[in-house]
């Protein structure tokens, strides 16, 4: 699909790309104005399942956000050369991504007309109330660092700026993580080991949202990646990877050595139905096994598109994670009378079930659509591809060490 | 020229006269006060002052507990709503009629109840 | 008979009159104290961290399949609204069965907000929309609430709701409104009057108590002082205001 030889193929398919990223948005703001005038009871979502699938969607994309920006702190801040063609696409991607992720929570609000509230009144002890502070600061510190990147003049700042963006984001995702961290009420959070899977999550997704976006735009310009530095980002994937599998055995093997939290781990690894197949199949194999598969096996990872497709992969595991994690930590009854069998009128005792309504998929599905929509016009407009010098790259080593 | 000059003329007196002549003709709220008397403070102050008050009065009652203000919303209602609505809201409603008339959008009425004649339900108990 | 004689014999009179009538009254006194949380509070007074409104349950005398705590609670609260599914609606106290998975032994008890001394879904609110005031009560201040519901995840009670659609039959002493997070408010309104709060009132076996904590003299003080209470998920280290006796 290449359309440097045809500009107006290109100018129409640009055009039909944009609709259908404003049709996808425009249909979720649509769903979130009708939630916002019926209330919350015409979605899935109810007093038992609190979050549902706009929070699935918009914490993948906040998460992924951070994550992606990676590329460009590994150019900026540790100076491989590699990776700092790559880092205005990633900021982009930062960018893009993080404001698709906050539409969606911002707009599933119950009072979504009060964001100015939001801004205004500041709770120093809440988590979230740190994100006020975190989400804004991250805009602006990764606009400014783009605009280092991006602007001839500002170029010797870029160091300085990446590294301001490097720790930014470690601390916002650390508060990404923490929101579920610190909430001591239930079984499947309140645990110091989610901040930093959360960090480790976020390099394994936003680096596959990276690798698939390239791999788009040097198609798109007829182009291939050179296989040294294809290589290069295909095992860091590899890495984050297994390295992110390592964190979620760490956490779900310390809930199992907690006697209290066996039946929970229970529910959510062997007996819960769909969860158990979300995170072994979709998680577990599609998510982790089959990429490090794609990405290792030498015979497969050689072949194009592997680590393309490894990459989609990932993106289908975050989502499988993100739902068990998130919906399936809140199906499963609180613990309030240890020892007892409970009953009452609202499910104590028992094992909820969550069924998503489609102004809540409407309004999850527009955050992947705003990102879309915002990266679309955003390459268009500015010169976001990596552009690699290969000579001087080979002439430094930097392909070689 | 002289009629060119006349035309120019005229369209910027309109200009300058329209404000005042759509300011005049425009429908003026159909405020009907239910019970004439003495507010809490002239009508002047109430019609300049009334949010402030009753922001001050909703903080202080919900985040410190004093109870028995001076400016109470409900207070409000009590004295302001219609006869025979029994609301402050409604075409011809005390808060409506005015709120539709400045472009001043209310959300008090998402929690708060608007009308008068449901002041007694949540007064179990208590003898009078 | 001299002066000094007569005024002793008056005094021995006047006390002795007085001590029948205290006899004779204190059973009325008694019930006076217990069916009054407390004075009303003064026009313009805030409420005091002098005061810490607690409640204690007893689960031996509460009855399962008795409501009555929660259908007085709806009444007293304006939470008339029909919602399809159960779940979306507010519940602000609930009845939960209890059975001891060895002995079978079984309890019944209301579960309503705790008004923690240190409430997590305070801890949690990003606008400060949920607080506690100063005599403990924990309450939401809807006018800054936004309905992030950050606050229910928060709860390790699942005591609160969020009101999932527009509501116009308030009780106008209550308000509560659709897009916004509510939960027990031990009936502010009424322990403000000097009254007690509606479940309270309403227990057909007196199962419930409320008053001061920090009296010592109250009611549910001596209660407290006397009987062995648990507050549910201790470990959590919130020091609820609201107790339960026999589980």
């Amino acid at each position: 699909m290449a359309f440097a030889q045809n500009p107006r193929a290109e100018e129409r398919m640009f055009y039909l790309l944009v609709a259908l990223g404003g049709l996808v948005t425009a249909a979720g703001l649509g769903a979130a104005l009708y939630m916002e005038h019926a209330g919350h009871v015409v979605t899935g979502m109810n007093n038992q399942i609190v979050w549902g699938l706009p929070h699935v969607f918009a914490i993948f994309l906040i998460v992924a956000a951070s994550g992606v920006l990676n590329v460009a702190s590994i150019g900026s801040v540790f100076g491989k050369a590699v990776y700092k063609p790559r880092a205005p696409l990633s900021g982009l991607l930062a960018l893009t991504m993080l404001a698709g992720g906050l539409a969606v929570i911002m707009l599933d609000l119950g009072r979504a007309d009060r964001l100015i509230v939001a801004m205004t009144h500041f709770n120093p002890t809440s988590v979230f109330g740190w994100n006020v502070i975190l989400y804004p600061g991250f805009f602006a510190i990764v606009g400014l660092y783009l605009w280092t990147l991006m602007d001839r003049a500002m170029n010797p700042y870029a160091k300085p700026a990446g590294i301001a963006a490097f720790l930014w984001r470690l601390i916002l995702t650390t508060g990404t993580g923490s929101i579920f961290g610190f909430l001591v009420a239930r079984q499947a959070y309140q645990s110091a080991v989610i901040a930093p899977m959360f960090i480790i999550l976020s390099f394994c997704w936003g680096l596959a949202v990276f690798l698939i976006v390239q791999k788009v735009m040097y198609a798109w310009n007829g182009l291939e990646l050179d296989m040294r530095i294809r290589n290069r980002l295909k095992n860091l994937l590899g890495v984050f990877v297994a390295a992110a599998a390592y964190f979620v055995a760490v956490y779900h093997l310390t809930n199992l050595y907690f006697a209290k939290e066996m039946a929970f781990e229970r529910f959510i690894l062997l007996e819960g139905g769909l969860f158990p197949f979300l995170f072994w199949g979709g998680y577990v194999f599609l998510g982790t096994l089959l990429p490090l598969i794609l990405l290792y096996v030498p015979a497969i990872s050689r072949v194009r598109g592997s680590a393309f497709l490894a990459s989609l992969l990932v993106i289908l595991g975050a989502f499988a994670f993100l739902y068990v994690f998130i919906i399936g930590g809140q199906v499963f009854p609180l613990d309030l009378f240890p020892g007892y069998e409970v009953t009452s009128s609202f499910m104590d005792g028992k094992i909820d079930s969550y069924a998503p309504r489609w102004p809540e998929i409407l309004l999850a599905v527009s955050g992947l659509g705003m990102t879309f929509l915002f990266v679309t016009i955003g390459v268009r407009i500015f010169k976001f591809l990596p552009q690699d010098d290969l000579a001087k790259l080979e002439g430094s080593g930097a392909l070689h060490d | 020229m002289t009629a060119r000059l006349c035309v120019l003329l005229a369209a910027l007196m309109g200009t300058v006269l329209a404000p005042t002549s759509v300011g005049a003709g425009a429908p003026k709220p159909n405020i009907r006060i239910e019970n004439p008397g003495q507010c809490i403070a002239p009508a002047e102050e109430m019609r300049r002052n009334h949010m402030e008050m009753l922001k001050h009065t909703r903080d202080r009652t919900l985040r410190l507990g004093i109870r028995g203000e001076k400016a109470s919303l409900n207070g409000c209602i009590e004295c302001h709503a219609s006869k025979t609505t029994g609301s402050v809201l409604g075409p011809g409603g005390f808060c409506q009629e005015c709120h539709a008339y400045a472009a001043v959008k209310l959300d008090c009425w998402d929690c708060h109840q608007p009308k008068a004649s449901l002041k007694t339900t949540g007064m179990a108990g208590v003898k009078p | 008979m001299t002066g000094s004689q007569e005024k002793s014999r008056r005094t021995f009179l006047a006390a002795t009159v007085a001590g029948f009538g205290a006899v004779a009254l204190a059973p009325g006194l008694h019930l006076i104290a217990l069916s009054h949380a407390g004075a009303p509070r003064a026009a313009g007074e805030p409420a005091s961290s002098k005061v810490r409104w607690g409640m204690l349950i007893d689960t031996t005398k509460c009855a399962s399949g008795c409501d009555a705590c929660v259908k007085a609670c709806n009444t007293e609260n304006g939470i008339n609204e029909t919602v399809a599914d159960a779940r979306q609606g507010s519940q602000w106290i609930r009845k939960i069965d209890l059975k001891d998975q060895k002995t079978g032994r079984t309890h019944s008890l209301p579960m309503l907000c705790q008004h923690c001394e240190h409430p997590p879904c305070v801890d949690v609110c990003p606008t400060g929309a949920s607080m506690k005031r100063a005599d403990g009560i924990v309450l939401v201040d809807r006018h800054i609430c936004i309905g992030c519901r950050y606050c229910m995840m928060a709860c390790p009670f699942k005591a609160r709701s969020l009101v999932h659609q527009p509501l116009t039959e308030q009780n106008p002493e209550v308000p509560r409104g659709v897009g916004c997070v509510e939960s027990c408010t031990f009936c502010v309104h009424r322990v403000d009057k000097g009254q007690q709060p509606a479940c309270v009132e309403a227990c057909p076996e007196g199962a419930m108590v409320f008053g001061d904590l920090n009296d010592p003299k109250s009611a549910i003080s001596l209660r407290l002082a006397q009987e062995a209470s648990t507050q549910v998920r201790a470990d959590l280290k919130l020091n609820q205001g609201v107790r339960y006796q026999g589980i």
